[in-house]
């Protein structure tokens, strides 16, 4: 690889879709489901043909990060997550430095499952915990226990893994500040180099909607959820986590590069069923129904067009204010220099309305040319964010 | 043309309590009688309006002409009256009633005599109308139609053994109805050779013809030429043409003579000069009297309409003017807010009617509007002896310039089944019903009679009344009067500033649990602010009810999937949409619905 090939091709990053789990989860609304290993077998061969396919697209790409993502792609057998990793490397121009993450649920990856993945050159492991109280965990639905969790992460560091992040989710049933700031202290213990925390949500469709929507008394309350989330803040800070994006944390130099790219405008494939792209100004998605994409022929000419769907290309003004509400997630914030250079236009007189108010308001601070969101802005950045849309 | 042998005409209409299956035998009538073919029915061809559709009722009357090959071998003409079947529209009713001479009976084999049921039997036969009872929907597995035979003998005094037992839905025996309407309906009986004595049933405006006026000819004949006149209004014309009513269009004819139903049109501009029970006669040889009856309709119920963009003002106002050329009890002026800015006051025969218009500028004309809290119309005498009519609380004078209010009183009747009387009663005392007596129809079903003043009337009674109920009281009332009651206006603010379009008028003693519930309803209503915000309810200076909308303190998305952007601007879009909707008042801002809240306090 020569040093200088950075420069001349254009970024790109993979996201991977695994739509299989052991188990739904009662609050996931996710594209997954369990599947009998045939049905996963066939659609990693699905998949590979896919990489290979599409490919053939983005022959001045670099891919910078690579993210397998599901549902649970660990549970996969190691052959085929090499097999996956194996296309990719042929099919594109993948960087020497890129990220390659996978999620992995704690019992789903044994040592040998584990250093296979780092051989095949996964170097970031993405652990699903949500909680270290058994009860919690057990209410979520989940198929783990801490202490199962507790091993699979003893795995990932003796297979030689040193970028780790680990998920975990408050405002759960039954949860109290206490039990919260017990599952940040017993992971912080194994000092992960990235923590995920986002407060549940409630989705539609879920198990967890039919028993919560109407029942908002069975979840902590506002006030404790409140104290949960500047206690994860706080905590995390203490132990060297500083918060990049409104609900991710990394000690300096471990944030995550793919995720990073979906809030800066990064140019990135999704591959696999349901999984989105954003490729030189357009959105799609994949086809979301499974017998669809299994019975799509990826050597043939439709393939694309059967795959593909939701097929939107972005205004200038769509892209302004991505530019916008997905950049100010980050806490560094967006630059007007840059949205100058992009769009030609003043981002204050573009939100010539917007900027001051909410400034006034202090939802954002000014660091010219940076603007950011505050803390204040970051707890309600719904309604900050929500601002940026134009109007027609 | 010959004249038409008045022997052979049949002027009737169809009456029946809401969902009964009017509508669907009016069908049924007009495709056995043969005018259609059944590709060119739609559904339901006397329902011709989307919204009528929709709530599976009649709003407009309107009429439609079908011949009969009865079993005597005679040719008959049917005229068939459509009423519409809502208290809100009881002089309509009356009108249409008076312009047949008989009524078909419609009553649920399952469900039997309802409210309506009886009020409108009642109308009828105040109108001497022949009435004659069909039991339908006989084909539903809870049919009874014995049961409901002797329920109209007894509650109803009709007889009702030889009552054709039908499924208009499926057609079965339908043909019985058509007969017993040929042998128990009298044919009409006026004298052509009289001076002109016409009933304006209906008129609906069409942007060719003018007005087109809907009526009945009880003596005389009118015909394209004769100089006309309408007696109340006293709007003069020549007539241009008349015709009768095929089945969703007009037929021209030569003449409308004694006993015929049709319409006449002569470039008459404004619906407001055909008035619904208005008597047309002939302007060079009058009759003697007009045909009783005629009352001038006035508005019962008033609310603020205000565009939800205060740019199209314009809007509204041109779609309510298009409105009100068919629909003349449609009343509206122009009014201000402070809240709201420029909208109109708007006057309605009754809630329905207020929300079938709001839903058709909605629809029709894509408005989208601030609706503020109904009204009825107060009296206000004032110390220096002015009376004044209040339409609009925010109006209302100085309390220390006020002698004593007045307000509107409606006698209702509520039918009810026995196991919810008690529950009917406490919700008619709780609207300050007067008890006037209740009366069993049978062992399980009674009717009880209330004075209830109509303003309680129109906060959600119908919907407190079916939810109580389980859906089975129906009601049925008319305004008779005024009477003397201690009022106040109730006032809002929001964040310490007052709200004009919130103000409402209440009785004294329920002022105070009104004010709580407003405070507690807009409580939910307005979303949180970076700020928190007190609202208020408060009588003159004095605040009596008080809650707090706590100031926004998390709204945060969660984990963004797979890049999945779009789901995430989706989420950000519906969150502005719900800005949007939104009225800026100070530093706060309060959703559009929230302006009807005051209807939506019983809702526990």
């Amino acid at each position: 690889m020569q040093t200088g090939g950075m420069s001349v091709r254009r970024p790109l990053e993979l996201y991977i879709h695994i739509p299989f789990c052991v188990r739904k989860c009662l609050y996931c609304d996710f594209l997954s489901q369990p599947a009998s290993e045939m049905v996963q077998h066939g659609y990693v061969g699905q998949l590979l043909e896919e990489i290979a396919r599409e490919s053939g697209y983005y022959q001045g790409y670099g891919v910078t990060s690579v993210y397998l993502g599901g549902g649970t792609p660990s549970i996969l057998p190691a052959a085929d997550v090499q097999a996956i990793l194996e296309t990719v490397r042929r099919s594109f121009c993948l960087e020497a430095d890129a990220e390659i993450t996978i999620e992995t649920n704690p019992g789903t990856a044994n040592l040998d499952k584990l250093k296979a993945f780092r051989d095949c050159g996964i170097n970031r492991i993405s652990l699903g915990l949500q909680s270290a109280d058994d009860r919690e965990l057990k209410a979520l639905g989940r198929i783990h226990t801490f202490e199962e969790f507790l091993k699979t992460y003893q795995r990932v560091r003796l297979a030689g893994f040193t970028n780790v992040n680990v998920d975990l989710m408050s405002a759960l049933p039954g949860q109290t500040a206490a039990s919260w700031r017990n599952t940040l202290r017993r992971v912080l213990m194994l000092k992960p180099e990235h923590i995920s925390a986002y407060s549940l949500m409630i989705e539609e469709g879920t198990p967890f909607y039919e028993t919560y929507h109407d029942h908002p008394e069975l979840l902590p309350s506002e006030e404790e959820e409140r104290e949960m989330y500047y206690a994860t803040r706080q905590i995390l800070k203490e132990h060297g986590l500083e918060r990049y994006e409104i609900s991710n944390y990394a000690l300096p130099g471990y944030e995550c590069r793919h995720n990073i790219g979906y809030w800066t405008g990064v140019e990135y494939l999704g591959l696999g069923l349901g999984a989105s792209s954003y490729l030189q100004g357009f959105r799609f998605r994949n086809v979301p129904d499974l017998e669809a994409y299994r019975k799509i022929n990826m050597k043939a000419d439709d393939a694309d067009w059967r795959l593909h769907q939701d097929i939107t290309e972005l205004s200038e003004k769509d892209q302004m204010e991505e530019f916008m509400f997905l950049g100010l997630r980050m806490t560094r914030g967006v630059s007007g220099s840059e949205f100058l250079e992009r769009f030609g236009q003043n981002m204050w007189n573009v939100y010539s309305k917007v900027l001051p108010k909410l400034k006034e308001n202090k939802l954002i601070e000014v660091e010219s040319p940076y603007i950011r969101l505050t803390d204040f802005g970051m707890d309600i950045s719904n309604y900050v964010l929500s601002e940026f849309l134009l109007d027609e | 043309m010959p004249s038409i042998d008045q022997s052979k005409i049949r002027n009737f209409s169809i009456i029946a309590h809401i969902d009964h299956g009017k509508s669907t035998l009016a069908d049924r009538i007009i495709e056995m009688t043969g005018l259609l073919t059944s590709r060119e029915m739609q559904a339901q061809v006397l329902d011709n309006m989307e919204l009528e559709r929709e709530r599976g009722i009649t709003i407009k009357a309107q009429a439609v002409r079908t011949v009969y090959r009865a079993k005597d071998g005679e040719e008959y003409i049917f005229n068939l009256i459509d009423t519409p079947g809502h208290v809100d529209f009881n002089y309509e009713v009356s009108r249409s009633l008076a312009a047949c001479d008989g009524a078909v009976l419609v009553v649920d084999a399952a469900q039997g005599i309802e409210a309506q049921t009886l009020a409108n039997v009642y109308l009828a036969l105040d109108h001497d109308l022949e009435v004659f009872p069909v039991i339908n929907k006989i084909d539903l597995p809870s049919a009874e139609p014995d049961r409901v035979a002797a329920e109209i003998e007894d509650v109803i005094g009709l007889e009702a053994h030889d009552a054709p037992r039908i499924s208009a839905k499926t057609g079965q025996n339908v043909e019985d109805v058509l007969e017993a309407i040929v042998a128990k309906i009298p044919a009409p009986q006026g004298d052509p050779e009289a001076p002109l004595r016409c009933l304006i049933f209906d008129s609906i405006y069409d942007s060719y013809k003018g007005v087109i006026v809907f009526c009945r000819v009880m003596d005389g004949t009118v015909k394209k030429g004769t100089p006309i006149r309408m007696m109340a209004t006293g709007a003069e014309e020549e007539v241009v043409e008349v015709g009768y009513f095929g089945a969703g269009q007009f037929i021209p004819c030569d003449e409308l003579s004694a006993g015929m139903v049709g319409y006449i049109t002569a470039s008459i501009k404004n619906v407001k000069d055909t008035e619904v029970g208005d008597t047309i006669t002939d302007r060079d040889r009058p009759c003697a009297e007009p045909l009783p009856g005629y009352k001038k309709v006035t508005s019962m119920v008033y609310c603020g309409l205000y565009p939800a963009d205060g740019a199209r003002y314009g809007d509204l106002r041109d779609a309510l003017e298009k409105l009100q050329l068919n629909d003349a009890s449609l009343f509206y002026e122009p009014e201000t807010s402070v809240a709201l800015g420029f909208g109109f006051r708007c006057g309605f025969l009754g809630l329905l009617h207020l929300e079938i218009i709001e839903e058709r500028l909605e629809r029709e004309y894509n408005l989208d509007l601030v609706t503020t809290a109904p009204s009825v119309i107060y009296r206000i005498h004032k110390k220096n002896g002015e009376m004044i009519e209040l339409t609009n609380p925010s109006n209302m004078p100085d309390p220390t310039e006020i002698d004593y209010m007045e307000e509107p009183v409606a006698s209702a009747e509520i039918m009810v089944t026995t196991e919810y009387v008690g529950a009917i009663m406490t919700l008619c005392q709780e609207r300050r019903g007067v008890y006037l007596g209740m009366e069993y129809m049978e062992a399980t079903r009674a009717i009880l009679r209330y004075d209830l003043p109509l303003n309680e009337i129109i906060y959600d009674f119908f919907d407190a009344l079916k939810s109580r109920s389980r859906g089975y009281a129906s009601l049925d009332y008319e305004v008779k009067g005024y009477q003397r009651s201690e009022l106040v206006k109730l006032d809002i603010l929001v964040n310490h500033e007052y709200i004009d379009a919130l103000s409402f008028i209440v009785h004294a003693e329920s002022a105070y649990e009104r004010g709580r519930k407003m405070c507690e309803k807009l409580k939910e209503e307005i979303p949180r602010h970076l700020f928190e915000i007190p609202i208020q309810a408060a009588i003159g200076s004095k605040i009596i009810a008080r809650e707090t909308v706590k100031a926004m303190r998390k709204d945060v998305l969660a984990k963004c999937y797979g890049g999945d952007i779009t789901r995430k601007k989706k989420l950000l879009e519906k969150q502005k949409e719900g800005k949007k909707r939104m009225r800026q008042i100070g530093n706060v801002e309060i959703p559009q619905k929230a302006f009807m809240s005051v209807l939506k306090l019983d809702d526990e």
